[in-house]
């Protein structure tokens, strides 16, 4: 019961001030019902078929294939394939950092690694389904197609700033 | 927003069918995950969207248009990588409030540079990242990622 007044409390707080705004006219609190009401149910019209994919995906992709062909002598295919294999992925930026760490422990290059960062944060799949669901087809392509090629040059670029020095890749949960 | 939706629920359904014929066992898995997912996600999305309703409601939209809109140019674009910068919010829930941005009058230049910061450039994350990369790395990394944000606005701005 608490835990579910915890996860819940809020929405429910705010659906009796929904209903006391509309009864009491209470315009201010309609109004963002309202807005929250197009809102919501913009959301639950695609949302589910997303998870759903999300879900499917997580199932049919193999995690730990990729990292071999990311090395340095991989060349443009494993730039390609770090592209794939971040796009395959699921979560928040700071959910790559440790992957990142096994890519370069299992010898991924500077650059891939890079590249990879660039793209898992922002043209995951299951991400793009739900910019397409929001911000429609047309903007979701133009932003992948001019991040794709920004990413890659950014991964180039990093590779160059590194090259003398002695870049590395820790993981605080070992150091302690 | 509705052909949209109708794409995705048809691609959607095509690949759960497409799945399930070549297996039914890891499609139930799949599937079953999903809703996981989904279920451990409703109410901190839903929560973000109360507070962004009450937010859209108390800044009229003629702000939203004065700087975030298509005649706010390169301060309207560095306005929203910072503050697309310093936020951490999960990309998908930040979709809903871009869409309502932009019936509101803000530019896709401006959405597009927003959404990029917001996914690459963490200064929330920057301490965590520094573990991992190094401060300096870390630094040079935000810092072109930051740039490489504005690029992506202005050229959306010039496409869209």
């Amino acid at each position: 019961m608490k835990k579910y007044l915890k996860e819940y409390g809020f929405i429910l707080v705010f659906i009796i001030f929904g209903l006391v705004s509309y009864f009491y006219n209470f315009t201010f609190g309609v109004k963002a019902s309202k807005t929250f009401l197009n809102m919501f149910i913009e959301m639950i019209s695609f949302i589910p078929i997303v998870f759903i994919l999300v879900g499917l995906l997580d199932a049919w992709i193999p995690k730990k294939k990729f990292e071999k062909y990311m090395g340095p002598e991989s060349g443009l295919k494993g730039t390609f394939l770090s592209v794939i294999f971040s796009m395959f992925q699921a979560g928040p930026l700071y959910g790559a950092f440790p992957i990142v760490y096994i890519l370069y422990k299992k010898g991924a290059s500077v650059k891939n690694i890079f590249i990879f960062l660039g793209c898992f944060s922002s043209l995951k799949i299951p991400m793009l389904t739900i910019e397409t669901g929001y911000l429609g087809l047309e903007f979701t392509l133009a932003r992948a197609a001019i991040t794709i090629p920004l990413f890659i040059a950014i991964g180039y670029l990093m590779d160059y700033y590194l090259k003398d020095k002695d870049f590395k890749v820790t993981d605080p949960t070992e150091a302690q | 927003m509705f052909p949209n939706i109708l794409l995705l629920w048809i691609a959607g359904i095509a690949i759960v069918l497409l799945s399930h014929y070549f297996d039914k066992e890891k499609t139930k898995q799949g599937i079953n995950k999903g809703f996981k997912i989904f279920k451990g996600l409703f109410s901190p999305f839903v929560n973000i969207m109360i507070l962004a309703s009450f937010i859209l409601i108390i800044v009229p939209p003629e702000i939203i248009e004065q700087y975030l809109g298509g005649e706010s140019g390169l301060f309207g674009i560095t306005l929203s990588a910072i503050i697309g910068s310093i936020t951490l919010i999960p990309a998908f829930i930040v979709y809903p409030i871009a869409s309502e941005l932009l019936e509101r009058g803000a530019s896709y230049m401006v959405i597009a540079t927003f959404i990029t910061t917001l996914l690459m450039v963490g200064v929330v994350t920057y301490p965590l990242e520094s573990k991992y990369f190094g401060k300096k790395v870390a630094l040079v990394r935000n810092a072109l990622n930051f740039f490489a944000a504005i690029i992506i606005g202005l050229l959306i701005g010039v496409i869209m």
